[in-house]
């Protein structure tokens, strides 16, 4: 259980300035832990796409991430809106972004799909009204 | 084509040096879309794009983007510069257009290899 390292992370709901600050600090600690380049890419993007989901859409929350030399799994949590249609939303540009957060040049509707195609498992669980739980895991 | 020579070759005025002039440049990459820029942007290319703010340095750093080229005369929000400068990524400021600013880079990768 030593070789377990856990890190978690307060996302900050609409702080775009904020925002890739978890993902970037993961994926420093991967690279100086010598893991596959490929693999760092993968949880740098899906956990970025999630961070700035939580910004956008559920004023922040909390990434708990677990890092074994077999895998990373990132937990996203937030206490956000909920997802209304999960299919709906796995679909590439399907967006309910806002205007403003468009104007950033995100929106396009590609996080979660993003999300699903970098991390090799994915799953969400989530509530109307009361929040998302976005599990990713990635093999190292 | 190493940034720094990248950089000397293209004649762009330059916002930022960053550390990184020894990483290899393969080639140019264009996309305003930063969450489509997310999940295709090469490793190593030169990012041409017109998206000055703190998030296309953040999307740069995490898909190991070598650096960024602001196009079309776009300007570069002092959250941009502070993160270009922070994180050691060389920004790079044009008038040409998101085309031709990549036509440029293509041209110079490709001289290089023949």
């Amino acid at each position: 259980m030593s070789d377990q390292i856990h890190l978690t992370y307060q996302v900050s709901g609409d702080d775009f300035t904020r925002a890739g600050e978890a993902s970037s600090d993961v994926k420093r600690m991967l690279k100086k832990m010598g893991a596959d380049p490929e693999a760092i890419r993968k949880v740098a993007i899906s956990m970025y796409e999630g961070e700035i989901n939580m910004v956008i859409h559920a004023h922040g929350g909390e990434i708990n991430v677990t890092i074994t030399p077999e895998e990373v799994q990132m937990v996203l949590s937030d206490n956000g809106p909920g997802i209304a249609d999960v299919d709906k939303a796995m679909e590439a540009g399907f967006s309910t972004a806002p205007e403003n957060v468009r104007s950033l040049g995100f929106g396009a509707g590609m996080g979660l799909p993003n999300m699903k195609k970098y991390s090799d498992d994915m799953k969400i669980d989530t509530k109307l009204g009361e929040g998302t739980t976005v599990t990713m895991k990635v093999q190292m | 084509m190493t940034v720094t020579k990248l950089v000397e070759n293209l004649g762009f005025s330059v916002l930022w040096k960053g550390d990184m002039g020894d990483e290899k440049i393969i080639r140019p990459y264009c996309c305003d879309l930063l969450s489509i820029a997310m999940g295709k942007l090469p490793a190593n290319s030169a990012w041409v794009t017109v998206m000055g703010n703190i998030n296309t340095v953040a999307v740069a750093v995490l898909t190991e983007c070598a650096c960024i080229i602001l196009a079309e005369g776009a300007a570069a929000d002092e959250a941009m510069l502070s993160k270009v400068r922070q994180q050691g990524i060389t920004l790079m400021a044009t008038d040409l257009t998101v085309f031709d600013a990549a036509l440029k880079i293509h041209e110079l990768i490709k001289d290089e290899d023949t």
